[in-house]
């Protein structure tokens, strides 16, 4: 009996492509693998997931354009491919891409994602569009609150993603230490957290009773689900 | 927001939405530390800007009006820039067939190989680069701008009221604009909208959006049914909106019967306009179209040329068509025309091309090198008003065409469905060719096409 083939391409890592819809995930992934999917301007537009690869010196990467997502806890379709890669793909490396004029309603998404893993790179999007609506975000002081290396970028302009190849690449060799921001909940809900062992994530998957009867059970897909 | 707190509220109801308060009170905090709104007049005066060019653009009033005039626009344009690259496209082929010609008549070819290279594969592959190249990119590129700009959303947002009045999603107008490139695309897209029920409400219809393989037939037909290029246009705009209007009285008689329900809540954001990168964009666009219609062209075209060829030299084209002729005649068609939408089935672009060839192999040789050329063909063969609005109304409403259908098939994983989603446009053709057709009769109002 034979296994079956791992057919992925052999790549020194795998990189996750994650976001709100229209954030500009595409156009980053086309930027970064020389690859055209399709990009348009208007929210839902992935509805595969593109695969392609990049180099960083002498490092390659398989970069997989997951669809955008405002969350990774209802339960549309987008939702559930983004979470589930996340969490049983084991992407090395995850980039969030944000877009930093609606940066309240994109951190809803990275504080969701910190708690599966913390390899976490925010591609801070749309700088310019942001600027251009008097609106300015501190990169430096959003690194230090989210505790994962930010990076500021317009994509459609071509600018900050040689910033963003670096950063992956130091994240996936570990030259980036990361400390990921935990969000504190209720004294009660944290009070049980701290019982339960595995990521704060699928712990509270747990705890708020995620799983459908019959699918098999969350915790236990994904018990040996990297930290 | 509210997108945020639609998670299904199950057993632990209250632990969820305490745990989405959690992390919207942490982003809210983290966000107001690291932003800051700066209070200058130019970034404040485009914040006002796009608020109140988003109320012009989505506006009860205003809205519909302005989304029609700007497809009739971009028709008028595409309609006044088609016309000197298709002539010269179609000149360029037929030197080159007469190149051809030359060159097999200099190797002493039989005439058996010389029809089918030059009569069957050469003029039909030239007729869908010719006729479908130049209106393909133009119109494409414009809308590729739009898109770039963000003006779909918008235009998703004043149809909702519509579609949600038929009991359909208002994200089907986003898969119906991306119909426009190709339905197979438009049902693929379809996977934005999540209820499995609205979902296939849009699969089903997406047919009724002309793609681009029948948007440049529909133009061409249209050029010289209506005259000018401002009557083309607005005739044109009648018949996408017509398509739009069949979509939404489909999807009401489906919702009201097969697939009864009503249509679920959703969020549509509103993306903000950008400045659309116009080289980029209409550089991509054009070199993606003519890609696509050149690799149509050698795919399907050429072997439908040849199977053509070799059906009208044996005379079963004509005995097909014969058979088909009575019901045909009742819809405001001719056996050829109804010949050609089923050899054409595998790709709607080839079928003018094929009825072309039909007509031409039929009659005497009408050199076809232009509209002008067109138009002598068609005459030819007894074409009036009716039959080109007929043959327009089935050409948008008929079924879906061999790749759609297997992406149908991909997307629904029932035979069941893609029977319903051939049958159900082709009835819906059939009725509309047979009223307009009878209806027309009826008051007398057939005239000749070229009078």
């Amino acid at each position: 009996m034979t296994f079956p083939q791992d057919n992925r391409p052999k790549t020194d890592g795998v990189v996750a492509l994650v976001g709100n819809p229209n954030t500009g995930k595409s156009t980053i992934f086309n930027a970064l693998t020389g690859l055209k999917q399709h990009t348009g301007n208007w929210p839902g537009k992935t509805v595969s997931i593109a695969r392609g690869t990049f180099r960083v010196g002498a490092q390659k990467y398989l970069l997989v354009d997951l669809p955008g997502t405002y969350s990774l806890r209802a339960g549309s379709p987008e939702e559930k491919i983004t979470r589930d890669f996340l969490l049983s793909g084991r992407p090395h490396v995850t980039v969030v891409v944000a877009d930093a004029g609606r940066l309240e309603r994109n951190l809803y998404l990275v504080l969701q994602v910190l708690e599966i893993t913390g390899k976490v790179v925010v591609c801070l999007n749309m700088l310019d569009d942001a600027r251009r609506r008097g609106i300015c975000v501190d990169v430096r002081a959003l690194e230090e609150e989210l505790g994962v290396p930010v990076v500021a970028a317009a994509a459609r302009q071509g600018l900050g993603l040689q910033e963003l190849k670096g950063k992956i690449d130091a994240l996936a060799r570990g030259e980036i230490s990361v400390c990921p921001r935990r969000v504190k909940y209720d004294p009660d809900i944290e009070e049980q957290l701290a019982f339960m062992s595995g990521t704060r994530w699928l712990a509270l998957e747990a705890l708020l009773g995620q799983q459908k009867p019959g699918e098999g059970s969350w915790v236990e897909r994904f018990k040996y689900c990297p930290v | 927001m509210s997108a945020l707190n639609t998670a299904p509220c199950k057993s632990p109801a209250d632990l969820q939405e305490r745990v989405a308060a959690a992390l919207f009170r942490e982003a809210e905090a983290i966000a107001n530390r690291a932003t800051k709104v700066t209070e200058e007049e130019d970034s404040r005066a485009l914040r006002y800007l796009e608020r109140k060019l988003d109320d012009f653009l989505t506006s009860r009033r205003t809205g519909f009006l302005l989304m029609t005039a700007l497809l009739a626009f971009i028709f008028w344009l595409t309609l006044v820039g088609t016309n000197y690259p298709s002539e010269a496209l179609a000149r360029l082929f037929s030197w080159g067939e007469k190149q051809i010609l030359a060159f097999l008549g200099g190797l002493n070819a039989p005439l058996w190989l010389q029809g089918i290279l030059v009569e069957g594969i050469y003029r039909t592959v030239s007729w869908v680069v010719a006729v479908m190249l130049p209106p393909m990119a133009i119109f494409f590129s414009l809308f590729a701008l739009l898109e770039d700009v963000g003006y779909l959303p918008r235009v998703a947002f004043n149809l909702d009221r519509l579609f949600r009045a038929t009991g359909a999603h208002g994200k089907q107008a986003l898969t119906m604009a991306m119909g426009f490139g190709c339905n197979a695309v438009g049902v693929t897209a379809c996977r934005i909208i999540e209820a499995p029920r609205e979902r296939l409400l849009a699969i089903l219809t997406n047919v009724f959006t002309p793609c681009n393989g029948r948007l440049p037939t529909l133009m061409a037909l249209a050029a010289l049914f209506a005259g000018g290029g401002l009557a083309a246009s607005l005739l044109l705009c009648a018949l996408v909106l017509g398509g739009c209007a069949i979509t939404l009285g489909v999807c009401y008689l489906l919702s009201r019967t097969f697939l009864k329900g009503l249509p679920s809540y959703f969020v549509l954001e509103l993306p903000p306009f950008r400045k659309p990168q116009v080289g980029r964009v209409l550089l991509r666009s054009l070199l993606d179209r003519t890609a696509l219609v050149l690799v149509r062209a050698v795919t399907v075209a050429a072997p439908a040329g040849a199977l053509l060829w070799v059906l009208s030299a044996s005379g079963l084209a004509a005995k097909a068509a014969a058979a088909l002729d009575p019901l045909a005649r009742v819809m405001g068609l001719d056996g050829f025309i109804l010949l050609a939408f089923v050899l054409g089935w595998p790709a709607n672009e080839i079928v003018l091309p094929v009825l072309l060839a039909c007509y031409l192999s039929a009659g005497t040789m009408v050199e076809a090198e232009s509209l002008a050329g067109l138009k002598a063909v068609l005459e030819e063969h007894g074409w009036t008003h009716l039959t080109a609005l007929c043959y327009m109304l089935f050409s948008l409403l008929h079924f879906p065409c061999g790749t759609t259908l297997v992406t149908i098939y991909r997307e629904t994983g029932s035979l069941r469905w893609v029977c319903w989603a051939v049958l159900i446009p082709l009835a819906t053709a059939c009725l509309a060719c047979t009223l307009v057709a009878q209806l027309a009769r009826a008051l007398g109002l057939v005239t000749s096409l070229f009078t």
